[in-house]
């Protein structure tokens, strides 16, 4: 089965800028409750655990590879096992991207350390899969 | 539209060049907006022009330049006008 990889690296201090320039507004567009609620402490929400999520986002489309598909960072979810581990969820136009392009299997690890926040995200694709040789 | 969008652009998209030396059809993301900074510019459009972009139009084509950003707040206001 062939293999498609996507990674990406958010600088830290872009997603504080953008809490502080844009607050809910961002919040709610690019990340949904649940991430929003794992990134909340009692200092209030951590913009490192943030970009380990945004860049988990763009991690998995450049694993699906939009063409014309319109997809909402909010419709790729991180979801964090109580283990630490984290895992992907699609839904709406993500999930039918993924559907349609034989994206199965999808695992993730993010990290952050200093100034960048960083995500990597691999999965199986049926789509291209090379005919057999008879 | 498009002075606004420039002005939009200068505050959100970080971009190391001055916005005011690209043309329409310059690519943003080549003249250095990364993928997050794009989001900055969307929500920046959003409170600026009073709108909300559908899900249809959150991909890369529609950010990627001053004209195709026009383009996309035209056909936007053209549907609120229906």
């Amino acid at each position: 089965m062939p293999l498609r990889v996507g990674t990406d690296l958010v600088l830290i201090e872009t997603v504080r800028e953008s809490i502080d320039a844009h607050a809910e507004h961002y919040l709610e567009r690019v990340y949904t409750e649940r991430e929003v609620a794992d990134c909340r402490t009692s200092d209030g929400i951590d913009p490192e655990r943030l970009a380990a999520r945004f860049a988990a986002k763009e991690a998995t489309l450049k694993v699906l590879r939009p063409r014309e598909e319109g997809i909402p960072w909010n419709a790729i979810e991180v979801r964090r096992d109580p283990s630490g581990w984290v895992e992907l969820a699609l839904s709406g136009p993500a999930a039918s991207l993924a559907a349609d392009a034989g994206v199965t299997d999808l695992s993730l690890s993010i990290s952050h350390e200093g100034q960048f926040a960083t995500a990597v995200v691999i999965a199986s694709c049926s789509q291209g899969m090379p005919q057999p040789v008879r | 539209m498009h002075d606004e969008i420039r002005q939009v652009i200068s505050e959100h998209a970080r971009l190391p060049v001055d916005v005011q030396t690209l043309s329409d059809d310059a690519d943003l993301y080549e003249a250095g907006m990364t993928s997050h900074a794009s989001v900055n510019v969307m929500l920046g459009l959003e409170d600026r022009f009073d709108i909300e972009f559908p899900d249809r139009m959150l991909k890369r084509s529609v950010f990627e330049s001053i004209g195709s950003i026009a383009a996309a707040l035209s056909e936007l206001r053209t549907e609120a006008a229906v």
